[in-house]
Order: structure tokens, then sequence, then C-alpha cells
């Protein structure tokens, strides 16, 4: 039963809440209301039997919930919405009474008047169902300081008028490109250690993928994400970071890369060219043995001419070292803003190591060094450096 | 839902400064002017009163039970109202789209959307 209760929280949670949400217009109120249904679930089902439609019950009950809770709080309600509110019901709602308004949910939570850490932990809090303590935790504040974020957040929508609907088509690009990047942080979140936040982005692009099909660059999201973590058990080897290069492709998700590549077939078939179809495209390239370094390093450059990234950039000289060799990629890298960011100089004594300029590699492994915190990357960067002093050794994995 | 919002000129060029005006390109002086007919002309809308410049501002705090005036307004002059106007609104999104269209947010200075109560 407690198998069939997780399952239940996981399929129905962010369907029962933006259903909430639709119908009273308050997420705090839809989420006390969803939580105690959900209470109430694991409490009659393991003695009544699971309903035969769980969603329809669970929207049922929520929904009653909240009624008795507008009503308990007459004084509030008086000033709100007494008029509106719904009467309570005694049969079960129709599954198909209730549309599907997890889209509007997403688009409220990220809405761009409310800062980013709050439409972040919104978005896991409502549509991933994470408690505030898990989002506390992942995001590395306390519990206290990430529950007054969600009710600060929670509040500003309410009394700002932040919309609960699906953006008109002229505010759709900007407002999707919001989504999709929030999806995309709870993704690199995951990817850099916490692998249930991975696990809960995939799921988000999951559904977003399929409540917009029409959208490329909600596919070619899926995709990276997919293929991206399809290497996640190859990328380290006993705590230590492993190069795309030396990496055990027997420890590759064989799944998962096909899955993103017919996340990014879709994407490609609706004629979709932005930012996560490209690198999605990429990483597809990534997964096949020969590297065709000149397509990677072509879409590289695509990628940098529509977001006038230097990081793309930097990417792109890497790449075109594989083709055209170092020094090629030296002089992209030499033209490039980004004097703090460690990547760069890492890259640089890389290309310098190539070129067998030691001094001058050395130097950028030690400035690269400084810029750097955590330990397997410090590792990483500290091997090198003690393999360019003992100036022996065949050239190893490259970054 | 009712909102107020607060236009601050920044370094938006005014007509109160009539040397930073005459920089304006005659074309874009008179699409502010449009721009602004336009918003007031807007179903939604109270313009706000026109407000003299932030320069002529008065600041009164009380301490101890006596009037202290300075000259200037309490924020940075920069940071200082320039002007309000009312919008009547379905939601957040519609009183962004008004804001984007008021001259001095795209002139250098911002436009603050709050809702009222």
């Amino acid at each position: 039963m407690t198998a069939i209760l997780e399952q239940a929280f996981r399929e129905h949670w962010g369907r029962v809440l933006a259903a909430l949400v639709g119908l009273f217009g308050d997420v705090g109120l839809a989420e006390e209301a969803t939580q105690e249904a959900f209470a109430i679930a694991a409490e009659r089902w393991p003695r009544d039997g699971v309903p035969d439609s769980p969603r329809a019950w669970l929207v049922t009950v929520a929904r009653n919930g909240a009624i008795n809770r507008i009503r308990r709080d007459r004084t509030l309600a008086a000033k709100t919405r007494l008029l509106e509110v719904p009467e309570a019901v005694e049969d079960v709602i129709d599954d198909a009474a209730f549309a599907d308004e997890r889209l509007e949910l997403i688009f409220t939570c990220c809405h761009p008047a409310l800062a980013i850490e709050a439409q972040v932990a919104l978005t896991l809090r409502t549509l991933g169902g994470l408690q505030t303590g898990e989002i506390a935790r992942a995001f590395l504040v306390s519990e206290p300081t990430m529950a007054q974020r969600l009710v600060r957040a929670k509040r500003k929508i309410k009394a700002a008028g932040i919309p609960f609907r699906v953006p008109a088509d002229h505010l759709l690009p900007d407002r999707l490109a919001a989504v999709l990047a929030v999806v995309y942080l709870i993704f690199n979140e995951g990817y850099s250690g916490r692998g249930d936040l991975a696990e809960e982005a995939s799921r988000l692009g999951r559904a977003l993928a399929e409540l917009m099909p029409d959208e490329p660059e909600v596919h070619g999201l899926l995709a990276l994400m997919l293929l991206h973590q399809s290497r996640s058990r190859a990328r380290l080897r006993e705590g230590e970071i492993v190069l795309l290069a030396d990496q055990d492709r027997t420890l590759w998700d064989g799944e998962q890369i096909a899955a993103g590549r017919a996340s990014l077939e879709r994407a490609l078939a609706l004629h979709g060219r932005g930012p996560y179809v490209l690198q999605a495209a990429i990483a597809s390239l990534h997964a096949e043995e020969p590297r065709d370094w000149g397509q990677i390093a072509a879409l590289y450059g695509e990628l940098a001419r529509l977001t006038g990234s230097p990081v793309v950039e930097l990417n792109r000289a890497i790449a075109v070292a594989e083709q055209d060799g170092p020094e090629a990629a030296l002089e992209i890298l030499d033209g490039l803003p980004l004097e703090e960011f460690r990547y760069l100089h890492s890259a640089r004594a890389e290309m310098l190591r190539r070129l067998e300029r030691s001094g001058e590699a050395a130097a950028a492994y030690r400035r690269a060094l400084e810029l750097v915190h955590d330990g397997p990357e410090r590792r990483l960067l500290e091997r090198r450096l003690v393999e360019l002093g003992s100036g022996s050794g065949p050239a190893g994995p490259r970054p | 839902m009712k909102f107020m919002l607060l236009i601050h000129q920044g370094d938006t060029p005014t007509p109160d400064d009539p040397e930073a005006w005459a920089a304006v390109p005659q074309d874009e002086q008179r699409a502010v002017y449009a721009d602004y007919m336009a918003i007031n002309d807007t179903e939604g809308v109270t313009p706000g009163v026109r407000m003299q410049p932030p320069e002529t501002a008065t600041t009164v705090r009380v301490q101890n039970g006596s009037t202290l005036t300075t000259d200037g307004p309490f924020v940075e002059m920069k940071e200082a109202l320039g002007g309000y106007l009312f919008f009547e609104a379905g939601d957040l999104d519609a009183a962004i789209e008004l804001a984007a269209r008021i001259p001095a947010a795209r002139m250098g200075g911002a436009v603050e959307v709050r809702p009222l109560v």
C-alpha cells in the first residue's frame, strides 16, 4: 500500500494541485488542501481500497477540504471570494470533468515577476511535490529560509495578480524560455551532485513535452537532459571526474540515449533550431564514435551566434582543436572575455600543453586552480599540473 | 485588479531639463508625447497628475516631536518618483505590458508596478 500511495503521489500531486489552483486561484490554499487530501488517502485507501479514479477522488476531497477551510475562516472569506465558493459535493467529480492545468501552473510558478530562486523552489514544490525540507537541502539553505521563500512567492502570486494561464502567443516565446530555464537549472543542480533533482527535471521535461507537443525547444530540452543523463554513471569514477573521451561506454544508458535521440528527432521535425535543440544535437554527436568534430564545431558556432555567449565559443574552440589543431583553438580562446572563468584557463592550459609550451601551460593550470573550489575538478587540474612538472608521460585525456 | 504604476525617470531626458531634452531628436520627442497620450487614453488607465521635477522636492521627518525638512527627494535624485498612473486590469501581465509602453522604461528609467489593495 505504501508503494501504491507513493506512486499515486508521484503521478497525481501536480495535476491535483493544479486543478485546485484553477478552482480557487490561490496556490497556498491549493497546496494545503492537496496535502490534506493525500493524508486522507493514506488513511482511507488501505481500509476501503483504492478508488476507481484516484485522481478524481483526490481532487474531490481536496476541493471539499478547501471549501471547508474557506468556510472556517469566514472573516477572511467575507472579504475575499465567499460568493464564488463552490458548493462541496458528495459525489466524486468525473476524471474528465477537470482539465490538466499543470501547464498553467508551471507558467505561474516561472513568471518573471518572481525571483529565479523562488521560481525554482515553487516549481519543485507545486509540480514536483518535493517537501520544503528537501528543496532547502538541495539548494543548501536552511529550511526556515526556504519556507519563507515559498510563502513570499505564493503571497506575491496572489497579491500582485500573477496570472494562472498559458501566456498569449506574443508573450509565449519569452515565457516558455523562462520555464525551460528553470527546468534546466533544476537539472544542472541535479547533474552536479544531487541525482534526484536531475530525475525530477527529466520528469518535468517529459510532462512539458506531453503538454506542449508542438514546441521544438521543449523536445530539445528533454533530449538534452536525457542525453546528458545517459552518461551520468560514467562521469565519476571513485569520486574523480572522468572526461568524455575516457568514459567507459558500457556504463552509458543506451535506452536513455535512444529516448534522447527520439526527442531530438521530434524537435528537428518541428524545424527546431533554438538553443536547446542545438545543444541536444551536440550532445547526440558526442555520443558517437568517432566524433564528428567538424559538425560539432559548426553547431557550437550556430549556438554562439544565437546566444552571443563566450562560454559557447570556448566549447567551439575545444571542438576546433580536435578538427584543426590546438593553435586554431588557442586563437579563439585568447579573444574571449572570460578572465574569471576557470574553464577558459584549463582549456588554454590544455592547448598550450599540446603545443608543448609547458611554462605557459603550467601558469594557465595554476590560474584555473585559483578559480576552482570543489574537490574532483580541483584534483583533475592538480593531476595535470603534476604531469606537466614531470615532463613525461603520453598526452593524457583531454578536457 | 487595480495597479499603480510608478514612473522613475532615471537618466531619461525630460522637458524639465531643456538642455537634455533638446538633445533628443525631434521625431523621438514627438513619439514620447504620442506614447504618453496613447497610454492615458488606454482603457482602464487613470492618468496621474503631472509632478514638478524631483529637484523641487522637500523631505519631511519628525524626530522627538520636531519637524525636520531637507532639500530634495527621500531617495537619490535619480531614483526619485517622476510620475504615476493607475491601471485597472485583469492581471499582472496586462500591467507589465502597459508599463513597457511607458517611454521612461526604454529611455533610461524604469516603471514599478504595484498592486493596490
